[in-house]
């Protein structure tokens, strides 16, 4: 086994193809990389998906009152019917999840508040924000909840780079699971 | 009226005269000629004869959950919970079947002809299949049930509608999702998915690859017919055995990434404690008497045919117990067909009620030899280990109902 492992590259001696696998029904089609952009709206932690553009705290808070976000989220972030976008006042010690179930806080990523917003909001005309105005109000959001400075302009480099406090204080999914697997093995129930 | 009832007795008369009065029942009947019929008859439509409906008798309905508005201010469905207190057998109606949305949405209208799913991302041949292509692959028919996060039983709660109603179980039909995968061919580091829907608010979930690989399924039928919208027509994800929100609706399209994308349905279910987050994941197994249950009314002492429903994330469901005393003593309820995994399992127990007030509950074991937990054993387990005094994870714990001498069931959570 010693003497066959120094022959072979270790793909080959698991039995493991290194060519690119084939289709085997050959049904669907090849989608042109220009589709798979328009539907990518994905954002990675990382951002790779983040488009070109940027905007600022001080864009963002026009078009808060512009794009009626105040109407449902309230003019301070806060009162209206829909989810409050700024944290509670839980005293200065206070962790991230102390300050409220608030999206521009909570979030581990400044992505996933980007990601929301432009997939989300608004309310009846999801998908109409242009790529500016998503960084703007992400700006202005972030800035309502003390992470990032008034002057701040975010673009596809900067985003991911904020560090939200939540970044390291959140439970990841078990990557350890598989199937057959209790959903926690020292737990009987 | 009148006239057809003579006009039957005439028939009765003589295909009895015809077969030589072969039995003597059949003949005293039709000389009797009083059978009771049914009161009303209901036209023959157009309508009904292209898609059938169910008796104006029978007016079980979906109720709102937890305390949310469907359809609320804004026009938006959100949680609705099935009436599991009527339920018979283990498939639920489709027209029944429990909803759930990402922050409350709209049901999209769309046309099957002009949907496509998508599969890219870290895969070697990208993929867009139209709703025609993904039913000429090779299909799959599975029983298998969706429960909520938001199942979770509390005091106040007065039926097994509001207490369990978050969970239902139909026959779901589509193509594996590993079929796809292997088509599109997965990259080395392609550890994760993120399938999203065509929804207003364009939900999407990340599902670890070795769930997407194992038994995910693209469904495009459900309960013999197409997926209703409300359940994600024209195509579905369903994520057997793992919380509701993983089973993205209006499925359009499914990126292979090397990542937990943090996307709009995990931040909705970000937990703060990992055991939180693997007890939510996958779901524990669990069970619950649909009958007698809160609200419902025993006519007296005597017998009856004690009914519920078991299910488990981990796979088939091995054992079910009741007890009617409270705990005390526990004996087998029969399982009523066939423990498919993952899918609602119907169990009944023959009791003798004698009359006076007793207390019903019923515990689940599955394949994996997980057990159903009382409330108490479950916040047990985290105070003994230093932990808060809640039942972590999804709400599995044994459901108590009460029955009152005076035949009136209540849920006895306290």
């Amino acid at each position: 086994m010693r003497f066959l492992r120094l022959l072979l590259p270790l793909p080959l001696m698991l039995g493991i193809s290194v060519q690119a696998q084939s289709p085997t029904y050959g049904l669907g089609r090849t989608p042109s990389a220009e589709e798979i952009r328009a539907w990518d709206i994905s954002i990675s932690p990382t951002g790779e998906e983040l488009p070109a553009g940027s905007g600022s705290v001080g864009e963002g808070s026009q078009l808060y009152l512009e794009k009626a976000c105040a109407g449902c989220h309230g003019t301070t972030g806060t009162g209206g019917p829909a989810p409050r976008l700024v944290k509670r006042d839980a005293g200065p010690d206070a962790g991230p999840w102390a300050l409220g179930r608030v999206l521009p806080i909570r979030a581990p990523y400044a992505t996933a508040v980007w990601d929301f917003i432009n997939r989300g909001m608004p309310l009846y005309q999801e998908g109409t924000l242009s790529a500016d105005e998503v960084y703007a109000l992400t700006a202005y959001l972030l800035f309502l909840n003390d992470v990032v400075e008034e002057g701040t302009v975010l673009d596809a480099q900067s985003l991911p780079k904020v560090e939200m406090p939540n970044r390291d204080t959140w439970a990841p999914l078990p990557e350890w699971w598989r199937p057959g697997m209790s959903r926690l093995p020292s737990y009987p129930y | 009226m009148g006239s057809k009832r003579s006009d039957r007795r005439e028939f009765l008369k003589r295909g009895v005269a015809l077969a030589g009065g072969v039995t003597l029942g059949a003949a005293a009947k039709s000389a009797s000629g009083q059978l009771e019929g049914p009161e009303a008859f209901i036209q023959g439509t157009d309508e009904l004869v292209g898609y059938g409906k169910r008796s104006s008798y029978v007016t079980s309905v979906r109720i709102p959950h937890g305390g949310r508005a469907s359809p609320d201010t804004f026009g938006l469905d959100f949680h609705i919970a099935a009436p599991l207190q009527d339920s018979v057998g283990v498939i639920t109606p489709s027209s029944l079947h429990y909803m759930g949305t990402t922050r409350g949405s709209f049901v999209p209208d769309i046309d099957p002809e002009k949907h496509r799913l998508m599969i890219h991302g870290m895969v070697d041949n990208p993929l867009v299949f139209t709703m025609e292509e993904l039913k000429r692959l090779p299909s799959v028919t599975r029983m298998h049930f969706i429960e909520c996060a938001g199942n979770r039983a509390n005091r106040r709660h007065r039926t097994v509608q509001e207490t369990h109603g978050m969970t239902s179980c139909a026959e779901w039909t589509g193509v594996l999702l590993s079929t796809l995968l292997k088509e599109a061919g997965v990259q080395d580091g392609g550890d994760w998915i993120v399938a999203e829907g065509v929804e207003n608010v364009v939900g999407a979930s990340s599902i670890h690859m070795a769930k997407a690989m194992d038994d995910c399924i693209v469904c495009y039928g459900m309960n013999g017919e197409a997926v209703r919208p409300q359940q994600g027509f024209p195509l579905r994800l369903l994520v057997p055995g793992f919380e509701g929100i993983l089973n993205v609706k209006w499925l359009r399209r499914i990126k292979v990434v090397d990542q937990f994308y943090m996307t709009y349905n995990d931040y909705g279910h970000l937990r703060q404690d990992s055991d939180d987050a693997a007890l939510g994941m996958q779901i524990g197994p669990k069970s619950v008497i649909t009958y007698p249950s809160g609200g419902q009314q025993l006519p007296g002492r005597g017998f009856y045919e004690v009914s519920g429903l078991a299910w488990s994330g981990g796979g088939a469901v091995a054992r079910v117990e009741v007890t009617t005393d409270g705990g005390r003593s526990w004996v087998d309820a029969e399982i009523r067909g066939t423990a498919h995994p993952m899918a609602h399992t119907r169990f009944t127990f023959n009791w003798e009620w004698d009359g006076q007030e007793c207390e019903l509950q019923s515990r689940c074991t599955d394949v994996l030899g997980s057990v159903q937990p009382s409330r108490a054993q479950a916040i047990e387990y985290w105070t003994q280990r230093g932990q808060p005094a809640r039942v972590k994870g999804q709400d599995n714990s044994i459901q108590p109902w009460r029955v009152e001498s005076d035949g009136s069931v209540h849920n006895a959570i306290s």
